[in-house]
């Protein structure tokens, strides 16, 4: 990847972290209220699969799904003020941080359940004949869903033209994979007949280049993918409920997919990143706290 | 006088040679077979790129449905037993019916859900049943259930075309085989009738020309045969007239009709054929007791609460009969008005 590609994917990566960083710190604070899932640790995959498609191209995502959101739209005013639950959020604050939808982005918060809904979108596509293709994203956690198999299977059946991507974070909540996951995750999606690929979800450069290949396999061959990206949550599942043990986690580090780019990205080029995503996030939220709550309708 | 299934499969035809976007799925939806229950039948073959036979998976082809239907299509899903709707039930709740309000309104889902539910046919404890009381009350869900009365295939027709969220189409599986009888010249046999002009519109059977009635009886989809039987008998055997109101749409429930006759009634019996507890009954009972400014008494008739067996006998003591409405009307007419 040469440095001008590099660098505006590595500055949204930079918006992504810092932009979870701010939500955790914001539900510390007090101001903000519910739930939310942060996609600290995983975001070379949101960039590097989301830099290989268009904006026409369909994206279903799911609880953990801001990471896709900034990267497709590198929007943090309209989602922070959707996680305040304002009305200048993109859903108006109704949906929240789980449920979002602009353009032809869409999540929901069910495990497993977007899975049929993105085949649907990506058949849909293909009735039309518009050339585009569906991405589902899912994480290992959501194996454990019937739906998932059942989809897997029409979507090779007919020949859907549908990304898969497991994002494999090693954990399913608070329970790691080797506690609910038995078998191979690339052979299930192997034995429906599908093309599958592996790799390291946190190294970037490998991302983009294994979704490259598959978005373009798909839009081609009009066929489903599944592509596996191997990761780590570095964050909490949702807030305060991490119990993992600190020398885990501190191994986990090591394999941050932002500081494994530290040696390919110059060292302002790191903090102008830094710099420009806090400015805007703080305008965001800035922004968010002073615009009106939506109103119940009589 | 044509049966039931037939006028849905001619709808079901009209439909798909109507609008290009109509799209049907469903297991077993090929012809020759043409659907369990033959409402489908004929379709595949004449629109072979649109009707799509599925594996065995209730909860993919209605999350597929929902999928269609955000990106502009119009599907049609087909459930071959309403008691397989449990399977597809985190589609129908929490995907399809959430969609346009969580993405606050920017969005449609218009899928029809089409499935057969109800009894009478030996089907036995899993193939029997009236699930859609669990579907009542879903916010963004419109549940409808006509019965052999309605004019079936335009309400289908309206499910399809006209709606921006889903719906859920009951079809009693003993009206498919009945005589499609809707009302003509506002008469059904020796009833009068009154047809609202909702989408879903709600008809009023009377017998004595809409004088006041003793009793109104609340019913829906199978149940109106045997209810319009029971007012028939109270009427000759036992001289007591009974206004009978049946609404297609289920869910929202609409109370217009019923309102009307119960103010003059002051006396309400509603009819189902699923099991009494947290039954349609008891939301209309509740419903008009929020709404009404008049005191009324009420009598609620339902199946058992038991599976449904298998056995003729047992089935049919299991179900909710005419004799049971007809003793039921007695009782409750048997007090002074409210």
């Amino acid at each position: 990847m040469s440095p001008e590609t590099l660098a505006p994917l590595h500055a949204r990566m930079v918006l992504i972290r810092t932009f979870e960083e701010s939500v955790l710190a914001l539900f510390a604070q007090g101001e903000l209220f519910g739930t939310t899932h942060t996609c600290l640790g995983q975001e070379a995959v949101a960039v590097g699969v989301l830099s290989q498609v268009t904006r026409d191209d369909v994206v279903f995502s799911n609880h953990r799904c801001h990471g896709h959101y900034l990267a497709l739209f590198d929007d943090p005013a309209g989602l922070m003020a959707e996680l305040m639950g304002r009305t200048t959020g993109l859903c108006g604050g109704v949906g929240g941080s789980q449920h979002l939808h602009r353009e032809n982005f869409y999540t929901n918060g069910v495990q497993g359940g977007i899975v049929p809904c993105a085949a649907g979108m990506a058949l849909a596509e293909k009735f039309k004949k518009t050339g585009r293709i569906a991405v589902v994203f899912l994480g290992d956690g959501t194996l454990g869903e019937g739906v998932v198999y059942e989809t897997l299977n029409l979507a090779s059946l007919w020949q859907l033209p549908l990304l898969f991507v497991v994002e494999a974070n090693g954990f399913a909540q608070s329970t790691p994979t080797a506690l609910q996951l038995a078998g191979s995750i690339t052979q299930r999606a192997a034995a429906f007949g599908l093309r599958t690929a592996e790799g390291d979800g946190n190294d970037l450069a490998a991302v983009a280049t294994l979704a490259a290949d598959a978005v373009a396999y798909v839009r081609r061959e009009t066929k489903p993918f599944w592509l596996v990206l191997n990761t780590y949550r570095l964050g909490p599942h949702s807030k305060g409920d991490d119990h993992r043990p600190a020398e885990e986690l501190l191994r986990a580090h090591e394999r941050d997919p932002l500081a494994r780019l530290c040696a390919r990205v110059t060292a302002p080029a790191i903090a102008a990143a830094k710099t420009d995503a806090r400015a805007r996030i703080a305008a965001a939220i800035a922004a968010a706290r002073v615009a009106p709550f939506p109103t119940a309708a009589a | 006088m044509e049966r039931c299934a037939p006028v849905l499969n001619r709808s079901l035809h009209a439909l798909f040679a109507e609008r290009a976007d109509v799209i049907l799925l469903g297991e077993d939806l090929l012809d020759p077979y043409g659907g369990a229950f033959k409402v489908s039948a004929g379709l595949s073959t004449k629109f072979p790129d649109r009707v799509l036979t599925t594996p065995i998976s209730e909860a993919a082809i209605v999350g597929v449905a929902g999928g269609l239907a955000l990106r502009g299509l119009r599907p049609i899903v087909e459930i071959m037993f309403g008691d397989f709707t449990t399977l597809a039930a985190d589609q129908i709740i929490n995907h399809l019916a959430k969609f346009r309000g969580i993405y606050h309104g920017q969005v449609s889902c218009p899928v029809v859900i089409r499935t057969p539910m109800g009894a009478r046919r030996g089907y036995g404890p899993t193939h029997s049943q009236s699930l859609e009381k669990i579907f009542l009350g879903i916010p963004g869900l419109t549940v409808v259930a006509p019965s052999r009365h309605h004019e079936l295939g335009e309400l289908l027709r309206r499910a399809v075309v006209d709606s921006t969220d889903p719906v859920l189409f009951i079809e009693n599986k003993a009206m498919y085989a009945q005589p499609h009888e809707p009302p003509v010249a506002g008469r059904v046999a020796e009833f009068s009738t009154r047809t609202t002009a909702d989408r879903f519109p709600t008809l009023t059977f009377s017998l004595n020309d809409f004088a006041p009635p003793d009793l109104t009886i609340a019913t829906y989809g199978g149940m109106t045969p045997l209810a319009l039987q029971a007012a028939l008998e109270l009427a000759m055997e036992h001289e007591l007239f009974a206004e009978i109101i049946v609404p297609s749409q289920l869910s929202p429930l609409p109370t217009a009709e019923l309102l009307t006759s119960l103010s003059a009634s002051r006396r309400l019996l509603v009819a189902e054929e699923g099991t009494l507890t947290a039954g349609w009954g008891a939301e209309v009972v509740a419903r008009l007791m929020d709404t009404a400014d008049f005191p009324f008494a009420s009598a609620r008739v339902a199946a058992a609460n038991s599976i449904i067996p298998t056995s003729r006998p047992l089935e049919d003591a299991m179900l909710p009969q005419p004799a049971d409405l007809i003793a039921a009307a007695i009782k409750l007419t048997s007090s002074p008005r409210r």
